[in-house]
């Protein structure tokens, strides 16, 4: 791949998102031109931003890689992530805009009316926050990995430091605008490659991956195993090999390896011939991978077909209820999310700009999986690597090779790019904010910066430590956070009346905090294997509805701490601003 | 890295802080110690304490006598009087009880609490409870007292009589009413603000309407169609200006005004003021005290104007920071004297300056806090900025009617 258009496109990317930040599109107009005032942001670019903010390196290289790797059981990723704001806009979105609220911590405060449970509220934006940007950094990493050779770590410092440089600086002023630019770039960078992709693909006959059978090498492949794999033979396959396999040392030996389990040590090389069957990676035994967390690949009998979701230890449909139940009702608790709601006018504005982004988020989904299914037929060989979620980005070199190759390539790391920026920007100013206003000792310009400095230190410091989890996999134990969380504060907060502010601090420590711990746990390869591993690493099921019941019962038992603004304040949160005359309708009126 | 070395770490850390953590509050202890002459007499400590204590019931009793706020500070009155229990009325109902009995007692304190609130005098008198294992024999009602009155009574449960439990009863009783008047002083506080709000409404119009219908009347007959939007202008604009309820409003609704005001001055001074607006959408929702811009507007025209042949410029910027929104209106007029200025703001209105900065100044400070008053850059002749940082979210502040 040529490195120099790959690096200009990253560079244009990010100068592109620095300069829209800093020199913003800013309204600017004399007397003669009227009514600036009720130019608020239009529900359809809100949405755009909404979605450029939202769509992340999970969604950019993520869902494709486990595609890959998985089969379309990973199809339930793109489904939760969009189904979320379903979610959210029949349950969340236009309440919490008349609340008035600018963060969750915000809306924490003026439902239950206590600093305890805004503080508590904002310790989880944090921790959301950071889980959040954890994959993002990671990603990036990855993806400037493997397209110049840096060490993994460069490309999550650049993105830290162009994200910290721009917030802390306060370029971020008309994000609006630099988020719906990113949006648009986003789908645009995968949009025109699939099309060349596509018709390729076609062009070569249009071969389909057998998806249960194992995949077939295409041409003369050479894999480096990064990480300590065992993988599965059904045939004597012959393969050239420079390093350990089965505790033998080989040196560009060819060796033909008898059917059965085989134990291949990170850093080897393994040369197929073309036509080869790629051996299948093979999870459990004696000897587990302990740091590799829970995205390993299912186990080897299970076909690539098979419309269940991982989890080693074989328990798919749990794990597939997991994830459906952290997706769904995890969108609504995500910090950058929240805020961007703020923007809309007034809460019918916030309806309509959720049912855009549900249609923009869609629309968008449709095209990783397209990487995925392609990627199991040219690059099949990315499953035994351990970096899947490379797949979107060596495809058009693989596929279409040349100049051509290239530019698609060098647009695909762009729009990789404005998903680890866009994301970690809107992530690092929620969490900044937080930090400054509820956790640093007190305010001012110089502690915000301070923030900014730590909501994206800490994330960067942890991931060169963590685990390597696939991206989309790392998002998702955030959204489970989220779901455990935020979503029963924010449902019982709106919809339940009876709510009380300590029932709020239970199910908080006990439904979030819970599922914080054991995503820790996992993330830091402390859960022990089997069911305890599944229960761990898939937390929504069981830490969901836990939060929801302590939540209830226990403002149940405290009837006497119902916030006498109750109310007061439900009737606002669910009438139409025109009723309770927050909107000065006719003197508007008059004009037209 | 692996997560085992992950996790070692991790556990190192934990084990770490644990250390400095049972290190410090060794050392401090043994401070503690060490500085324990320093720390006065047992009956200065004591009074430390009691001090102490009563500096814990104060905030909730500040906020008035509710429920809520009775149930706040009952506890730590009780332990301020060291009694059995304690039990807040006002003149209706029973608010809060601290301590045991609340069984069988609740329902008798409004009967026996009668006379106090009636009178205004303490008085002890016997509960006459059957139950022979419940310590609450004697009960001391003293009353509190606000600017109007008796607001309500402080019931102390004792298991005997005792002269010195009715001495501090009613101590604690008169402290309490203290803090109770202080709440009533921060109750008259906002209605002076709302009743200045009121007086800015009032200050605005009779020279800006004068002026207004001058410069509207000269276009009559030489425009007619931009004399029509002038009057619509100027109907949209006192429309607003006098709305009736609402303490807040939202920047979009002043910022339309201001327009409106800014078309109608425009108007009089025709090609020497050139306004500039400069607005980020984002922040157009975030809600502020109603009417706080309009005034720094008209302060940034009028000294724009003052004295001076040329044209001057007036820009409008608002701009988002995160969770503020940030507003500045500059003007490259006369400028001010800033040892004036501060006059102004201190409230002192020397050579007739308006009071329009100064109740800008003092209302966003009374909604948001000290550290959001108004920031002001000038000099002599080099023109002002004004800057307004605006919270989007504070507890209490939204738009909706009262």
């Amino acid at each position: 791949m040529n490195q120099t258009y790959a690096v200009g496109a990253v560079t244009a990317v990010v100068l592109a998102t620095v300069l829209i930040g800093a020199l913003g599109l800013r309204i600017s107009r004399t007397t003669s031109d009227f009514y600036v005032a009720s130019r608020t942001v239009r529900p359809g670019l809100n949405a755009a931003a909404i979605s450029g903010e939202y769509l992340s390196a999970a969604s950019f290289l993520g869902i494709a890689g486990l595609v890959l790797v998985q089969g379309p059981a990973m199809l339930w990723y793109p489904v939760g992530y969009t189904a979320g704001y379903l979610v959210l806009l029949v349950l969340v979105a236009a309440p919490l805009r008349r609340s008035g609220a600018y963060t969750l911590s915000d809306f924490a405060e003026a439902r239950l009316e206590s600093p305890q449970v805004r503080r508590l509220a904002s310790l989880f934006v944090v921790g959301i926050g950071w889980l959040y940007l954890l994959p993002q950094l990671q990603g990036a990493g990855l993806t400037l990995e493997i397209l110049t050779g840096a060490p993994d770590w460069v490309g999550g410092l650049l993105v830290a430091v162009v994200v910290t440089g721009t917030v802390a600086a306060g370029g971020m002023r008309s994000i609006t605008f630099v988020q719906a630019f990113q949006y648009w770039l986003k789908l645009t960078a995968l949009l025109v490659p699939v099309l060349f992709l596509l018709a390729a693909w076609y062009g070569d006959g249009a071969p389909r991956a057998r998806f249960d059978d194992p995949a077939v090498l295409r041409g003369h492949t050479v894999v480096k195993v990064a990480d300590t794999v065992r993988i599965g033979l059904d045939a004597p396959l012959t393969v050239t090999v420079t390093g350990s396999v089965d505790s033998v040392t080989y040196e560009k030996r060819t060796v033909t390896l008898a059917p059965g389990t085989h134990h291949v040590l990170g850093g080897t090389t393994l040369a197929f011939a073309p036509g080869a069957a790629l051996p299948e990676r093979v999870a459990g035994g004696t000897d587990p991978p302990p740091a590799s967390g829970r995205g390993d690949p299912p186990l080897a009998p299970l076909g690539w077909s098979q419309p269940l979701a991982g989890g080693r230890d074989g328990h798919q449909l749990y794990a597939t209820y997991g994830l459906i139940l952290a997706t769904f009702l995890g969108t609504m608790g995500l910090p950058h999310v929240a805020v961007r709601f703020y923007t809309s006018p007034h809460g019918r504005a916030a309806r309509r700009t959720t049912l855009v982004v549900l249609g923009l988020v869609g629309a968008f989904y449709l095209l990783p999986p397209l990487y995925g299914a392609l990627g199991r037929i040219y690059a099949p060989e990315l499953a035994l690597t351990g970096s899947a979620d490379a797949a979107v980005l060596v495809l058009p070199d693989r596929i279409l090779g040349g100049l051509l190759g290239d530019l698609l390539g060098a647009l695909l790391a762009g729009g990789a790019f404005a998903a680890f920026l866009s994301t970690a920007s809107g992530l690092t100013m929620s969490v900044a904010g937080v930090l400054t206003q509820d956790v640093l000792p007190s305010r001012g310009v110089r502690h915000f910066r301070l923030a900014t400095l730590l909501a994206t230190a800490v994330p960067l410091v942890v991931g060169v430590f963590a685990s390597k989890v696939p991206v989309a996999d790392a998002v998702g134990l955030a959204f489970a956070v989220s779901a455990s969380s935020f979503c029963p504060l924010l449902v019982l907060g709106i919809w339940w009346r009876r709510l009380t502010p300590p029932g709020a601090t239970a199910g908080l420590l006990l439904g979030g905090g819970s599922a914080l711990a054991a995503v820790m746990a996992t993330r830091a390869g402390l859960a022990p294997e089997g069911w305890p591993h599944t229960l761990m690493a898939w937390p929504a099921v069981w830490s969901v509805p836990l939060g929801f019941l302590t939540m209830v019962m226990v403002s149940l038992a405290t009837p006497r701490r119902v916030p006498p603004g109750t109310p007061a304040l439900l009737a606002r949160l669910h009438l139409p601003e025109e009723i309770t005359g927050t909107v000065p309708g006719p003197a508007q009126e008059v004009r037209r | 890295m692996s997560g085992i070395a992950l996790a070692a770490a991790a556990a190192a850390g934990a084990v770490l802080l644990t250390a400095g953590f049972v290190l410090g509050r060794f050392t401090a202890r043994r401070g503690g110690h060490a500085a324990d002459p320093d720390l006065g007499t047992p009956v200065e400590r004591a009074t430390f304490h009691t001090l102490h204590t009563a500096s814990l019931a104060a905030p909730p009793l500040r906020a008035g006598l509710t429920e809520e706020t009775a149930r706040r500070a009952a506890g730590t009155l009780r332990s301020l009087l060291g009694t059995e229990a304690l039990c807040l009325i006002d003149r209706g109902a029973v608010l809060a009880w601290d301590g045991p009995g609340e069984d069988h007692h609740r329902a008798h304190v409004p009967a026996q609490a009668a006379e106090t609130l009636e009178t205004g005098r303490s008085r002890s008198v016997h509960t006459d409870c059957a139950e022979p294992a419940c310590p609450l024999r004697w009960a001391v009602i003293a009353p509190l007292t606000g600017e109007d009155g008796v607001l309500g009574a402080l019931v102390a449960y004792g298991s005997r009589e005792s002269a010195v439990l009715v001495r501090a009863a009613t101590e604690v009783a008169r402290w309490a009413s203290v803090q109770l008047e202080l709440a009533e002083l921060d109750r008259s506080r906002t209605r002076i603000v709302e009743a200045e709000i009121r007086a800015l409404r009032a200050q605005i119009s009779p020279h800006f309407i004068f002026n207004s219908l001058a410069a509207i009347a000269s276009f009559v007959r030489t425009d007619p169609e931009q004399a029509r939007e002038l009057l619509l202008e100027f109907a949209d604009f006192t429309r607003y200006s006098f709305r009736k309820h609402g303490e807040f409003a939202q920047l979009a609704d002043e910022l339309r005004s201001i327009e409106q005001y800014l078309a109608l001055a425009g108007a009089r001074f025709g090609d020497r003021l050139k306004v500039t607006l400069q607005i980020a959408p984002e922040v157009l929702p975030v809600t502020l005290p109603f009417l706080c811009l309009q005034p720094l507007v008209e302060n940034a025209v009028k000294h724009g104007l003052e004295d001076r042949e040329r044209g001057c410029r007036v820009t409008i910027a608002a701009r988002d920071a995160g969770a503020e929104a940030v507003v500045t209106v500059e003007d490259d007029g006369i400028g001010m004297d800033p040892e004036l200025l501060r006059a102004v703001l201190r409230g002192e209105h020397p050579a007739g300056s308006g009071i329009g900065l100064s109740n800008v100044d003092e209302r966003l400070r009374q909604v948001y806090g000290a550290e959001y008053g108004l920031v002001i850059e000038t000099g002599v002749g080099a023109g002002m900025k004004v800057t307004v940082r605006i919270p989007k979210y504070r507890p209490g502040v939204h738009r909706s009617s009262p």
